[in-house]
C-alpha cells in the first residue's frame, strides 16, 4: 500500500498496463509532450515513447473513432478525451459507432478500448465545461461505464477497463485528482467492473452515490453518525453494469434510500436507481426515495451560486434528517 | 481508356472484371426485385452503375488490405470474396445471414476477408479507417486501408479531421471517393463549395487524382499505382472515381431531380457493356463465352435468393447475443 492521489493512482494504472501489455496505447489531446491537461499521463511519453504516448490533433470525434479502429485492428488504445463535455463532439462514434459496432456486424468484432473523460462541476469552469453527462451514456447498450470515486479504485477500474475486451468509458473527477487514499502496489490489483462496494455499513438509510457523490456520501454518513443516524454508503463504482444487487440488498435492510447524482435531475440516472429500488423493495421501505440531484440549470458562474447548483454534503444531511423525520 | 486492353492485363484478369461485375449488377437487379416481393425490407441502397469502381479498386488492393464502406456496401463485401447468399440471408434477416441478421444491408463485415465493414452514417467509416492503418502500422503488418465513401460525405467533419490525421500521422490509408454527383437529391455542386472534389485535399497536403470510375481498367490502375504508393511511403493518397448510380438513393427514392437525358448519357457509359464491347472487339472472349458467364452469374444470384429464403429466422435469443464480448 501507498499513500497517493487519484490523479497518481490513474498514471500507476496506466503506465502498469503500458509494461505488461505492448499492445496498449494512449493518445488524445495534448496527453504526450504536455503530460495531460490535468498531469494524468505525467512520464508517459518519456517511459513509453512517441509511438505508443501521442498527441493528436483537436478532433473529439475523430479521437474515439480512431480508437475504434485502432481497436477492431488489434491495439489496446486509452484514449483521453481532455473533458467530458468535449464527449459530445464525439457522440457520433461513441454512440452509433463504438457501440454498435459488435452487434450489428453479428458479433465478429470486438472493441477493446478506453475512453478516459475527466469531468464533472464545482471548478467554477461555467456552463461548457461543468457538465456531469453519466447519465448520457447509460442511456445507451453496448458499451460499460466506470467511475472510480477513491484513488484504489481508479487504479484498480482502470487496469480493469484496459484488460476488458469491451469499449469502456471511463469518468473521472476533475475535484478528485488531488485526494488522496491507500493505493495497493500489487500491479494485478484490479477492481472489477460491474461491482459496488459498500463504503461504510450502517443500519437506518442507504447512501447511494458515485463519483465525487460516493465522497460526499460519506462525509454526511460521518457526520450523521455524530448525531447517532447510521447510514449505509453504497459507492457504485460502476454505471454500467449497474450492480443492482447491492444496493437493493442495502436498501432491504434499511427501509430507506437516499440517491444523490451529480447531473442534472431530469432524466438523470437516479431516477432509474430509484425506480430499481421501487421494483425490488416496495413494500420493505419506510420512506419514499430521495434524489438530490444537480439542479436542471446551466452551470452558472459565481462561486456563491455554482454551489447551489450541485449535491453537498450538508444538503445530504439535511436530506438524510428529513427523510428520517417524515412521518410515514 | 483508350489502346488495347491486352497491353494492359491478362485476358482472364479482364474476363474476371467483367465476371465480377456482371454479378454485383445481377446480385443488386435481384435485391430491386426481392424488395418489391417483400422479401428485402428497411433502406437498401444498390451499386448498379459504380461497379467498375468496386471491381477495379478491389482488384488494385491485396487481399490483406483493409476495406470499409458506407451504407451502398453489397458490391464491396462481394467483390472482397464474400459469398452472395450470405449477403442475401442478411437482407432478408436470416439466421444464416453474414451478420446474423443483425446488420441488414448497410452493415456488412467480413473480417477473415479483411472487409471491415459498411458504416451508415455519413461519413462514419473516416475515423475508424485511421484508425485501422494506425494498427495496421504499430503492428508492422504491411497494410493498407482502403476507405471508400460518397461524395456527399465530404462535408462531414468526420473527413476533414480524418484526412489531417492521417497526414499528420502518416498512415497508410487510401481514401477512395465515388463521387455519384449526388447525396440522396443535392447534387454536388450544391453541396460542395469546391466540386473538383479531389482538388479538396490540398490542405491537408494528400496527393490525389481523379480517375474515370465507368472504366474498370482505369480504376484498377489507378488504384494499383496508389495503393503501392500508400504502402511505400505510409502516407495518405486520395483518388476520385467519377461514377453514376442508375437506381435512386435508395428503394424510395425515384431519382426525380436527375433529367432523362443526363441519366441516358451516363448509361451510355454502362461499365459492363462497354468492357464487354471491347472484350469481343479484342478477341479476348467470344460471345459463347459471355453467354456462359452471363448464365453463371445469375445462377448464383437464383441460388442466393433461394438460401436466403429457405434460411431459418434468427432465434429470439439472439437479441441478446453479440452486445458485450
Amino acid at each position: 500500500m501507498s499513500e497517493m492521489t487519484y490523479r497518481d493512482a490513474i498514471n500507476m494504472a496506466l503506465k502498469e498496463e503500458m509494461r505488461r501489455d505492448p499492445n496498449v496505447v494512449t493518445f488524445g489531446e495534448d496527453v504526450a509532450l504536455y503530460e495531460g491537461a490535468f498531469k494524468v499521463t505525467r512520464g508517459l511519453l518519456a517511459e513509453f515513447g512517441e509511438l505508443r504516448v501521442r498527441d493528436c490533433p483537436i478532433s473529439e470525434n475523430t479521437i474515439v473513432g480512431v480508437a475504434l479502429g485502432a481497436a477492431m485492428g488489434g491495439v489496446r488504445p486509452v484514449a483521453e478525451l481532455m473533458t467530458v463535455n468535449f464527449a459530445l463532439l464525439a457522440m457520433d462514434q461513441i454512440v452509433n459507432h463504438m457501440a454498435k459496432v459488435r452487434y450489428m456486424f453479428g458479433g465478429q468484432t470486438r472493441a477493446p478500448m478506453v475512453i478516459r473523460m475527466p469531468g464533472g462541476g464545482g471548478s467554477q469552469l461555467g456552463a461548457q465545461h461543468s457538465q456531469s453527462l453519466e447519465s448520457y451514456f447509460m442511456h445507451c447498450p453496448g458499451m460499460l461505464i466506470a467511475y472510480p470515486a477513491t484513488p484504489a479504485d481508479a487504479k484498480g477500474l482502470l487496469k480493469s477497463a484496459i484488460r476488458d475486451d469491451n469499449p469502456v468509458i471511463f469518468l473521472e473527477h476533475e475535484l478528485l485528482y488531488n485526494s488522496k487514499g491507500e493505493v495497493p502496489d500489487d500491479p494485478e490489483f484490479l477492481v472489477p467492473i460491474g461491482k459496488a462496494a459498500v463504503m461504510k455499513e450502517g443500519t437506518a438509510v442507504t447512501l447511494v452515490g458515485y463519483g465525487r457523490m460516493a465522497i460526499l456520501c460519506l462525509q454526511a454518513a460521518q457526520l450523521l453518525e455524530k448525531e447517532g443516524v447510521s447510514c449505509e454508503v453504497i459507492d457504485l463504482r460502476s454505471l454500467y453494469p449497474l450492480d443492482t444487487e447491492t444496493f437493493v440488498q442495502s436498501v432491504l435492510k434499511t427501509g430507506r434510500a437516499v440517491v444523490v447524482e451529480e447531473c442534472w435531475k431530469s432524466a438523470g440516472l437516479g431516477g432509474d436507481i430509484a425506480s430499481r429500488i421501487y421494483e425490488r423493495c416496495f413494500d420493505r421501505l419506510l420512506a419514499p426515495v430521495k434524489r438530490i440531484s444537480g439542479l436542471d440549470v446551466p452551470m452558472p458562474y459565481s462561486r456563491k451560486i455554482e454551489k447551489l447548483c450541485l449535491p453537498q454534503t450538508e444538503g445530504i444531511v439535511q436530506g438524510v434528517r428529513d427523510l428520517l423525520n417524515e412521518p410515514y | 481508356m483508350a489502346g488495347s486492353l491486352r497491353e494492359l492485363l491478362p485476358d482472364e484478369e479482364l474476363v474476371k472484371f467483367y465476371q465480377q461485375m456482371l454479378l454485383c449488377r445481377d446480385f443488386e437487379e435481384s435485391c430491386a426485385e426481392q424488395y418489391a416481393k417483400g422479401h428485402i425490407t428497411g433502406f437498401l441502397h444498390l451499386y448498379s452503375g459504380q461497379e467498375a469502381v468496386a471491381v477495379g479498386c478491389t482488384a488494385g488492393l491485396q487481399s490483406s488490405d483493409y476495406i470499409l464502406s458506407a451504407y451502398r456496401d453489397h458490391a464491396h463485401a462481394i467483390v472482397r470474396g464474400v459469398e452472395p447468399k450470405k449477403v442475401m440471408a442478411e437482407l432478408f434477416g436470416k439466421a444464416t445471414g453474414l451478420c446474423k441478421g443483425k446488420g441488414g444491408s448497410m452493415h456488412l463485415f467480413a473480417p477473415e476477408l479483411n472487409f471491415m465493414g459498411g458504416y451508415a452514417i455519413v461519413g462514419g467509416q473516416f475515423p475508424i479507417a485511421t484508425g485501422l492503418a494506425w494498427a495496421s502500422q504499430l503492428r508492422e503488418e504491411d497494410r493498407v486501408t482502403a476507405c471508400f465513401f460518397g461524395d456527399g460525405s465530404m462535408n462531414q467533419g468526420t473527413f476533414h479531421e480524418s484526412l489531417n490525421w492521417a497526414r499528420l500521422w502518416d498512415l497508410p490509408v487510401l481514401f477512395i471517393c465515388e463521387n455519384n454527383f449526388y447525396g440522396i437529391g443535392t447534387e454536388v455542386h450544391r453541396a460542395s463549395a469546391q466540386a473538383a472534389l479531389h482538388r479538396r485535399t490540398c490542405g491537408y497536403d494528400i496527393p490525389s487524382e481523379k480517375v474515370d470510375g465507368m472504366d474498370v481498367v482505369a480504376v484498377y490502375q489507378a488504384t494499383k499505382r496508389a495503393a503501392e504508393w500508400v504502402r511505400e511511403r505510409q502516407r495518405p493518397y486520395f483518388i476520385e472515381a467519377v461514377t453514376y448510380r442508375f437506381r435512386g438513393h435508395s428503394m424510395a427514392d425515384p431519382a426525380k431531380y436527375r433529367s432523362s437525358s443526363e441519366q441516358e448519357i451516363w448509361k451510355s457509359r454502362d461499365p459492363i457493356p462497354n468492357l464487354s464491347r471491347r472484350l469481343l472487339e479484342e478477341g479476348i472472349v467470344t460471345q459463347t463465352r459471355l453467354d456462359e458467364i452471363a448464365q453463371r452469374c445469375g445462377a448464383i444470384v437464383e441460388d442466393a435468393v433461394k438460401f436466403a429464403m429457405e434460411s431459418p429466422w434468427p432465434e429470439d435469443s439472439a437479441v441478446w447475443e453479440d452486445i458485450y464480448v
